[in-house]
């Protein structure tokens, strides 16, 4: 048995961890978003998290850390505020995601699932994130970032740096990993306007839609990338 | 003359807020569940037979005969499953699907469970798609505030239950018997069968599991009828259905139209290939298909057109590259991603995916022999049909249909000592030349 004082500062998490557990027929189908709970809470699936998880749900803590290192959203160390995903899947990569991903990193001066220095921005390359109509794709806590360049990626990185808002391409205002952790545990998000954020579709979901009505599509958004 | 475009899910994506429960009601919303909750639950699954809906989740299964193998008077509890685990390299329509549109998977869901007499459905999302989740988690709770679900759904003596459950990043996850087990909180792998889920699949209970685009193709049918679905697509492949384009493309981007379309007609749609450019090889149903060229532009792109030309037509996900993109390093990287994914369980697939690896690494930097491309395609043939689940089959997919088409690409690689493409050039960017000299890394 484990010492229950190892995840004392996680009791504030027992009411969430009992509605989750509430949402299924058997208890053991509340393992993975009570790991996404945990790191809502750590940043990352902790000793203590995993000590945590093993208790409410009646597991070994061995058999815990066996399902956590299986995915590979779940972290043994922590994420940064916020979690940059490169997509360098094949279609991403030959249209220009190895590029942004090479940038990235020599920008950052961190390597793949590395975190800078000032503990705010952890970087990895990503597998396709079923986003491919808009390529090369970017994630920034598990929200899109569509049709990005290098140029816009280290704008991009720079401005969560600097704390800055930024918008994800079809999605609200980017939250921290912890709050997008939350969400992925089942619970949605407080932030006013936040469902609506990001409109219905972005401009390559509508393609089709507007070709069949006569009209021609959009394309992304212009970037000012020629011009700087 | 081309089949016109036929936007029937994609429909409502440019109103305001399709999202909202009042948004679908705008579009018919939640109609055919009404009815469908007049009919017996077995005319149900007949209706959805006779329709000949195929499975969208890749393998075309007949959705209404899956049901139908639902065993009744069991005295056990009945499952729906969604697979919204969408991770298929190539495959991006699920997920615009629910974004834009989270209402009519839930009205597909009601329908489904009504149908298979199941009182608790889930959809498993792929972790990593956030607004996916917020949306879907809002549109849960407005139609159980509505009484859409919960106890006596629409009034009626049906009680349903529907809980949004994310994933944690692992492709072999959207492999149904993985999914169940990744469900039951467990690592995802896949589980012998039989038993199939229809007898014993989540909990030991009959569950059926089947794709977003399945489920949500639901309420249109009941909608517009038999008829009108079998108006579309052939005989044995009825129907709309979406097809995403992605890569050197004017316009890539989701197009809704029959089962049965062409590229070249959904190019011709779609703008064509980038300017200035040509198609050089493309993928009919992601990675897992075996590839085409340009002489497959007219294959007919249903179950039976695709198989017919040696692929498969899989999710519909048509990854377009064109002469600027070396092959080898194309299918390097899809095996990097299939070791990366394998899951471990059986032997021909986590061994075989990690040598494909290290062969395919040295050709592509023009270290290798003619010996390794023989070497290869024996590796893919101990995969092929040996391994546990379809991931091992669809590992060597690209792997053997590049060299069937693009042998002498391959034997360049070494006969040059390495790669003969500039990867610069096949970037989005890269017929923009001023920002090209910048933004190359
Ligand atoms: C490795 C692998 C990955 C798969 N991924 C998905 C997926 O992400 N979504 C999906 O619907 N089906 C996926 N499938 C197919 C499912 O096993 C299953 O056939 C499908 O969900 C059934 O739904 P359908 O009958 O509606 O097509 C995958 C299969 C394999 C072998
Ligand atoms: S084929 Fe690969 S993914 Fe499927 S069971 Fe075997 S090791 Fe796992
Ligand atoms: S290959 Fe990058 S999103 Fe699909």
């Amino acid at each position: 048995m484990s010492n229950p004082s190892d995840y004392e500062h996680l009791r504030k998490l027992d009411g969430d961890a009992a509605e989750i557990i509430s949402r299924y027929p058997q208890s053991g189908s509340a393992l993975l978003p009570l790991l996404h709970l945990v790191q809502s809470e750590e940043g990352y699936v902790s000793p203590a998290g995993i000590e945590y998880c093993a208790d409410k749900l009646g597991l070994s803590t061995a058999e815990v850390s066996a399902v956590s290192t299986f995915y590979t959203m779940y972290k043994r160390r922590p994420v940064g505020d916020y979690h940059v995903g490169v997509c360098t899947n094949t279609l991403c990569a030959v249209m220009g995601g190895d590029a942004i991903f090479a940038r990235l990193k020599e920008h950052l001066g961190v390597g793949n699932d590395e975190t800078t220095e000032d503990g705010k921005l952890t970087l990895e390359h990503i597998e396709c994130n079923a986003a491919c109509d808009y390529a090369p794709v970017m994630t920034v806590n598990w929200e899109f970032m569509d049709d990005m360049t290098p140029d816009k990626a280290v704008r991009l990185v720079d401005e969560l740096r600097a704390g800055k808002d930024v918008l994800s391409t079809r999605g609200p205002a980017l939250c921290t990993f912890k709050q997008a952790e939350r969400i992925l545990a089942g619970f949605e998000d407080p932030r006013e306007g936040a469902v609506a954020g990001g409109g219905a579709a972005g401009h390559a979901s509508v393609a089709g839609l507007l070709v069949s009505q006569g009209r021609t599509p959009t394309g992304p958004v212009v970037t000012t990338e020629a011009s700087e | 003359m081309a089949p016109e475009l036929t936007p029937v899910l994609s429909r409502g994506w440019l109103d305001s807020e399709p999202w909202t429960l009042a948004g679908y009601q705008r579009r018919d919303g939640y109609t055919a569940v009404k009815q469908a909750l007049r009919m017996h639950p077995d005319e149900v699954i007949q209706l959805v037979k006779d329709s000949g809906l195929r499975g969208r989740g890749g393998a075309g299964f007949p959705t209404g005969m899956k049901w139908g193998f639902i065993p009744q008077n069991d005295g056990k509890p009945h499952y729906l499953v969604v697979n919204a685990d969408e991770s298929e390299p190539g495959t991006c329509k699920d997920i615009p699907f629910i974004m834009a549109n989270p209402h009519e998977l839930v009205e597909g869901v009601i329908i489904a469970c009504y149908a298979i007499r199941a009182s608790h459905a889930f959809i498993y999302v792929r972790g990593e798609v956030l607004h996916v989740l917020r949306r879907l988690q809002a549109a849960v709770r407005e139609a159980y505030e509505a009484g859409y679900l919960g106890k006596n759904v629409f009034g009626t003596d049906f009680d349903l239950e529907l809980t949004v459950h994310a994933g944690a990043g692992a492709y072999i996850c959207g492999e149904e018997t993985a999914l169940l087990d990744s469900l039951e909180g467990k690592r995802g792998q896949p589980r012998l069968r039989p038993p199939f889920p229809a007898i014993a699949g989540l909990y030991a209970s009959p569950t059926v599991v089947n794709n977003v685009e399945s489920i949500g193709s639901v309420p249109a049918i009941i909608r517009g009828g038999v008829d009108w679905f079998k108006g579309m697509g052939s005989e044995k492949s009825p129907g709309f259905t979406l097809y995403s384009l992605s890569g050197h493309v004017k316009h890539p981007g989701q197009y809704e139209a029959p089962l049965g379309i062409t590229l070249r007609e959904l190019l011709d749609y779609a703008g064509g290939v980038r300017p200035g450019h040509r198609l050089k090889f493309w993928t009919p149903g992601g990675s897992s298909t075996p590839m085409f060229t340009e002489e497959h532009l007219d294959t007919v792109l249903d179950y039976e057109g695709v198989g017919a030309a040696g692929s498969m037509l899989g999710t519909k996900a048509l990854q377009i590259f064109d002469e600027t993109t070396c092959v080898v390093r194309a299918v390097l990287r899809w095996t990097e991603f299939y070791a990366h994914e394998s899951c471990g369980k059986c032997t021909p697939c986590r061994e075989g995916t990690y040598w494909l690896v290290q062969i395919l690494k040295r050709l592509e930097k023009g270290e290798g022999s003619e010996e390794d491309l023989g070497k290869l395609l024996d590796l893919c043939d101990n995969i092929m049909g040996k391994a546990f689940c379809a991931l091992g089959d669809g590992a060597t997919a690209p792997i053997t249909s590049s060299i069937k088409y693009f042998r002498d690409e391959y034997l360049e690689h070494f006969e040059r000592g390495g790669c003969p493409f500039d990867p610069s050039l096949s970037t989005a960017w890269a017929d923009s030349p001023l920002s090209f000299a910048r933004t190359s890394a």
